[in-house]
């Protein structure tokens, strides 16, 4: 007998890696609060499936669905939860800079406060506004363009899974360790080991890479689809304006991630196994990070911004009434600021010391980029010019976005004057500045997309009276919250501080904390809409499928469309495709349908994200045994999926029949 | 009915029976198999895969001077050893157009011969850099040594990663082709393979010429 | 209530809010700093802004008027539901932004090279020149955790968290950190300029008026970052001379054992002056190799 046992402790430790008790913060009685409240909430949440008997529903319809549609909704079922996550870090920053000054300390500490606001930026930026776009953009294409699905049904799922993941990660955090201290992007060194030791900017890392393979799958996957699927007729010069928006956004997508992931890749390196990318010591270079980090950041901020344009465009036609001014110049605008959103990156570190030609240069590119975002503004007042405006909330919320977004864009530019970025850089000028673009920009134009495109989601509109509610109070709310933080700004204020010794500075912190809780009441409203519209549905009903006298292809199906989309693929001769086919007066068949290729639900997207999140989880908490068995299970998985064969069906015909004829008969009862 | 009223309502009921069926001039009458996306698809996730490496390239660049005092380029890299990598590589994938050539003639064994080979020769290139790795490691010239270091171990094995996942892809693809045979779902497989496997030969003739050749360079 | 309900009806009121709103804006230290190239930094934002507002003011203006004038209800508004296309108005939508944007450029490359931070001071202010042989000062700053070191090579001696330097004379800063990105940033002064381990940055900058400014780090880098300020004194020569020679009898020299104890993580630490400097110590600082053993990094 010569086998040696190991210690209890030295197992446990091999196990756990650095996993303890003490990760759980149960000194810290604001997490203990919102753990108790989570925790009620999901036990309410699993009891209300137990009792309706949803769970098979629900792994069936919706876990496993390869429905780009569904797919679409959940992308922003979870934006909106990660929203609530995300305004409540804000609603606690405002509140503390709203107190603490002088000898009061505010009642968060440094070590929160630092991971408030850099979870915010982080949950924000990739669990709010990317899913909400991605969502839109996922729901909406395929049927703008007359396709059944997406080029890569089984990876749409896999990638809505992944960025659900990273999300889930995020807020694990939360109760289990804690989150990065470092800002939102986490620049070094004090993002190393030797200045950030803890979990912290493991969870960051390894949740953004998780999210980013779904990322950028989603980007391949959306630019093959308007590349290869659009309906017969559909030439790129005849697809609606947030179609060409799309095909921009997921071109920078799938150019501008992988520079993300290699840039977090090598930071891991840095922490895992000692190199010196960005190190102090070793010959490593901070600078290197900057840049790379900046080289996918600012393309980023476009990925947000391109579809929400394509949303206004959409919106502005329709609800007044008339063809969108300029398609060719929209077109040629979205494509230029696509390619000019590469050239931008340094003027983000003006004040790192580039010299000044170097900085000139990146100055003058960033303000050529105003030049086609001006157009594409102009073109929209143009369209409006001599049309018949309707005010429903989808219009209100562009409106708001085309007085705000502008005042937004000036700043911008002026702080791309690298003198003038010298004296605002990272102060409460460039944070009104980029909430102004955020906000005015993505925020209202998802705003604008779901209360648009929800009727043809769920078959009924959302109640106008409290969307109306929720746009006054962000559009006001906005104007208090950030129009005091220009003014700091240029009083000098910095970024990031949870502390101020100049209490003349308070009141307009006060008003800014005001506009917070005015912003929350925007969100609540939008919160009692949608429960307000489920009940109303009946009164609110869309029976028809064109509930706003659409232009475009998705108005041609019913509300929500079947599965298959459309019976018939449509043939297409111009733009503005179903405003054509109505003027036409084209016939809608009820006859002579032909069976269905669609594809086949799957369990494996969802398994393959839950393997990477486990994995994730064990690489951050150093449980290398955890990790590499769940390394080896993901490659097993994805080979076993490989073997999969038989991924598609066909709707027999007269399925097919009986859910047109069902339609049939909803639109004539409708007369 | 007026064209008008067709506008109000929009989808209305037909105007006569013979109307029912889908007029072809606004649909298309049987259903819509758009091409297959598959290739394009592969091809777009190789560019971004392009661009990491063009990430990895650029740390290099900046970074492939800094050796902290240590070793530096020209004192570590055997040229010799860069040429038995090279050859195996590029003859990988000269074999795996062979194979390529025996798919499009619907050879099944041909095929799977010529996929063998190439994983053989893959294997060996990765067999032989490990080799250069540990070698270079127990002199001490491992990763944490440098910048220099980080960025080399890290380009080039991003590379060798790259090509061992190809080979374990290859091995599921003649288990899949002798399963299922030159079905048009594995020639596309071989096809997307195909790509990846010379994609990742013209990154190994960037890092031999940027990594080796100019860093054996006074 | 009549005094509100006049107050609020008169628009000469609503007018005389608005201005005394702008003006406190205008008192904002960004467009009213005591140094020179802070004052030509923030022309430039008024500039700037103005030459925007050309378009953006007509924009808001625009969309506010369209959307009421052509409102569904107003029937009296023309209604052309397939103008979508005009060459002369595309022509003054590329073009009115394009011949801002290369105004903006212009003065961008100007301002750009004139305002480096990297160049020596050409002028005292808008009135004068700086003599060629005229005297400068220098300064090396450190940034730590989670406070400033000023070190005065010229004058020997040393400062934590206090600045001072005499007015118009031009001062040279050489920009390092001990530890983590720091941004070194007095906006009474002059712009803002990153502060990295192992590298040096450099400011050249000016202040025209006595007083006492606010300094601080302007770019996160941890739990005391809050506290990180510092108070930089512009004063006469005669007295800035007074202020070294009491450093200088205040005694104590900043050698290496104590810099290595300062580097340590502290915050909201009180003013320190040394009488001495260790020589070759900020050198040792930029090339990290302060601590007995560390290698010096290369040039």
């Amino acid at each position: 007998m010569g086998i040696r046992v190991s210690e209890p402790s030295e197992l446990v430790h091999l196990l756990l890696g650095r996993l303890t008790l003490e990760a759980i913060p149960l000194h810290e009685p604001i997490l203990v609060a919102t753990f108790v409240a989570v925790a009620l909430g999901g036990l309410g949440v699993l009891g209300a499936l137990t009792y309706f008997r949803a769970w098979r529903p629900l792994w069936r319809d919706w876990v496993t669905s390869i429905d780009h549609k569904k797919i679409g909704i959940m992308y922003i079922a979870l934006g909106v939860v990660m929203l609530l996550r995300g305004f409540g870090d804000a609603i606690m920053m405002r509140a503390q800079q709203a107190i603490s000054f002088g000898d009061a300390a505010g009642y968060l500490p440094p070590h929160h406060y630092d991971q408030i606001f850099t979870a915010h930026g982080v949950i924000m930026i990739f669990f709010v506004a990317m899913p909400f776009v991605t969502g839109l953009m996922n729901f909406v294409v395929p049927l703008q363009i007359g396709a059944r699905d997406v080029a890569f049904p089984f990876l749409n799922n896999f990638s809505f899974w992944m960025t659900a993941c990273g999300a889930a990660l995020v807020m694990a955090s939360l109760f289990v360790g804690e989150f990065a201290r470092t800002g939102w992007l986490a620049y070094p060194p004090l993002s190393e080991l030797a200045y950030s030791p803890d979990v912290g900017v493991d969870y960051y890392i390894w949740s953004l890479q998780v999210a980013g393979v779904g990322t950028v799958l989603s980007g391949v996957n959306l630019v093959a689809t308007i590349v290869k699927m659009r309906a017969p007729g559909m030439t790129l010069m005849r697809m609606p304006v947030f179609t060409w928006t799309a095909l921009c956004t997921n071109v920078l997508i799938v150019v501008a991630f992988p520079v993300l992931t290699a840039s977090l890749a090598l930071l891991s390196l840095d922490r895992y196994v000692g190199t010196h990318f960005f190190t102090n010591d070793g010959g490593g270079n901070a600078m290197m990070y900057v840049n790379l980090i900046w080289i996918w950041g600012h393309p980023e901020v476009y990925i947000l911004v391109l579809p929400v344009f394509g949303v206004f465009s959409e919106v502005v036609s329709t609800f007044s009434s008339k063809r969108l001014f300029g398609y060719a110049s929209m077109v040629y605008a979205t494509v230029v600021i696509t390619i000019l959103s590469y050239l931008v990156w340094l003027h983000h570190f003006f004040t790192m010391g580039s010299g000044a030609s170097v900085n000139s240069f990146f100055g003058i590119t960033t303000m050529v980029i105003s030049i086609p975002t001006g157009a594409k503004i102009f073109n929209w007042l143009f369209t409006m010019y001599r049309g018949r405006i309707r005010f429903e909330p989808p219009m209100l919320w562009t409106l708001g976005f085309m007085v705000t977004f502008v005042i937004g864009g000036m700043t911008g530019v002026l702080l791309a004057v690298p003198p003038a970025d010298f004296v605002l850089h990272n102060s409460l000028f460039l944070i009104a500045h980029f909430h102004n673009v955020i906000i005015g920009g993505v925020v209202f134009g998802v705003m604008a997309g779901i209360s648009y495109w929800f009727p043809k989601a769920f078959g009924y509109r959302l109640d106008p009276f409290w969307g109306k509610c929720s746009f006054w109070f962000w559009l006001v709310g906005f104007y208090f919250a950030f129009m005091p933080l220009y003014v700091l700004g240029l009083m000098g204020v910095t970024r990031r501080l949870s502390h101020f010794d100049d209490a003349s500075l308070q009141p307009w912190f006060q008003v800014a904390a005001f506009g917070a809780a005015l912003i929350a009441l925007g969100i609540a409203c939008f919160l009692v809409q949608l429960v307000v519209s489920y009940v109303r549905r009946d009164a609110l009903r869309d029976a028809t499928g064109d509930p706003w006298n659409g232009r475009t292809l998705e108005w041609s199906t019913a509300s929500p469309p079947p599965a298959y989309n459309f019976a018939f693929t449509p043939r297409v001769h111009g733009t503005d495709a179903w405003h054509e086919m109505k003027r036409r007066g084209f016939v809608r068949p009820v006859d002579g349908f032909v069976p269905i290729h669609m594809p086949k639900n799957t369990g494996a997207g969802f398994v393959l994200a839950v393997l990477s999140a486990v994995c994730a989880f064990g690489l951050i908490w150093h449980m290398w045994p955890l990790a590499a068995l769940a390394f080896a299970a993901l490659l097993v998985a994805t080979i076993v999926h490989t073997f999969d064969y038989a991924r598609d069906f066909f709707i027999p015909a007269d399925e097919v029949a009986r859910t047109e004829a069902q339609r049939t008969r909803l639109l004539a009862s409708h007369v | 009915m007026s064209e008008a009223a067709a506008l109000a309502q929009p989808g209305s009921t037909p105007r006569a029976a013979a109307a029912a069926a889908p007029a072809a001039h606004d649909f298309l009458v049987r259903d819509h198999h758009p091409g297959n996306g598959t290739l394009l698809g592969f091809w777009l996730y190789l560019m971004s895969d392009c661009l990491i490496f063009a990430c990895l390239f650029a740390c290099y660049g900046v970074l492939g001077r800094s050796v902290d005092g240590g070793p530096t380029a020209a004192e570590l890299f055997e040229l010799p050893v860069v040429a038995l990598n090279t050859a195996l590589l590029l003859l990988s994938s000269i074999t795996y157009g062979f194979a390529v050539i025996q798919m499009q003639r619907r050879r099944r064994g041909g095929t799977l011969a010529w996929l063998a080979l190439t994983a053989l020769l893959g294997a060996g290139f990765v067999a032989v850099e490990l080799n250069e790795f540990a070698h270079l490691i127990g002199e001490g010239a491992g990763p944490q040594r440098s910048a220099f270091l980080s960025s080399f171990f890290t380009l080039v094995g991003t590379h060798g990663l790259h090509v061992s996942f190809g080979i374990v892809w290859l091995l599921t693809l003649m288990a899949q082709v002798a399963r299922h045979g030159l079905s048009a779902a594995n020639r596309r497989r071989l096809m997307c393979l195909s790509m990846f496997w010379h994609f990742l030969d013209v990154v190994w003739i960037g890092v031999f010429t940027f990594v080796y050749l100019m860093g054996v360079l006074p | 209530m009549a005094f509100l309900e006049k107050f609020a009806c008169r628009p000469a009121s609503w007018f005389a809010a608005g201005a005394a709103f702008l003006l406190s804006a205008c008192n904002t230290v960004l467009l009213n700093p005591a140094g020179d190239v802070a004052l030509r930094q923030g022309h430039l934002i008024v500039v700037s802004t103005l030459l925007m507002l050309l378009i953006i003011v007509p924009v808001i203006a625009l969309t506010l008027f369209f959307a009421w004038r052509y409102r569904q209800s107003n029937r009296e508004a023309v209604y052309a539901p397939d103008w979508d296309h005009s060459i002369q108005l595309e022509l003054v939508i590329w073009g009115a932004p394009l011949l801002i944007i290369i105004a903006l450029g212009a003065l961008t490359w100007i301002s750009t090279h004139m305002l480096d931070p990297y160049r020596a001071i050409g002028r005292i202010d808008a009135q004068r020149a700086v003599a060629p042989q005229a005297p400068a000062l220098t300064v090396e700053v450190v940034a730590l955790d989670w406070k400033w070191l000023f070190l005065y090579p010229e004058q020997g001696i040393a400062t934590v968290n206090e600045l001072a330097a005499p007015v118009d004379v031009p001062i040279r800063f050489k920009i390092t950190s001990s530890s983590v990105m720091n941004s070194f940033y007095i906006p009474a002064l002059a712009g803002q300029i990153y502060a990295m381990p192992g590298m040096e940055t450099r400011l050249n900058a000016v202040i025209n008026k006595p007083g006492v400014y606010d300094g601080f780090s302007a770019n996160y880098s941890g739990a005391g970052f809050s506290g990180m300020h510092f108070k930089f004194h512009g004063m006469s020569t005669a007295d800035f001379e007074r202020w070294v020679q009491a450093a200088r009898d205040g005694g104590g020299a900043l050698d290496r054992t104590g810099y290595l104890e300062l580097e340590q993580p502290s915050d909201r630490d009180p003013v320190r002056r040394y009488a001495g400097v260790d020589s070759g110590l900020y050198d040792a600082i930029l090339r990290q190799c302060v601590a007995p053993g560390r290698r010096c990094a290369g040039n």
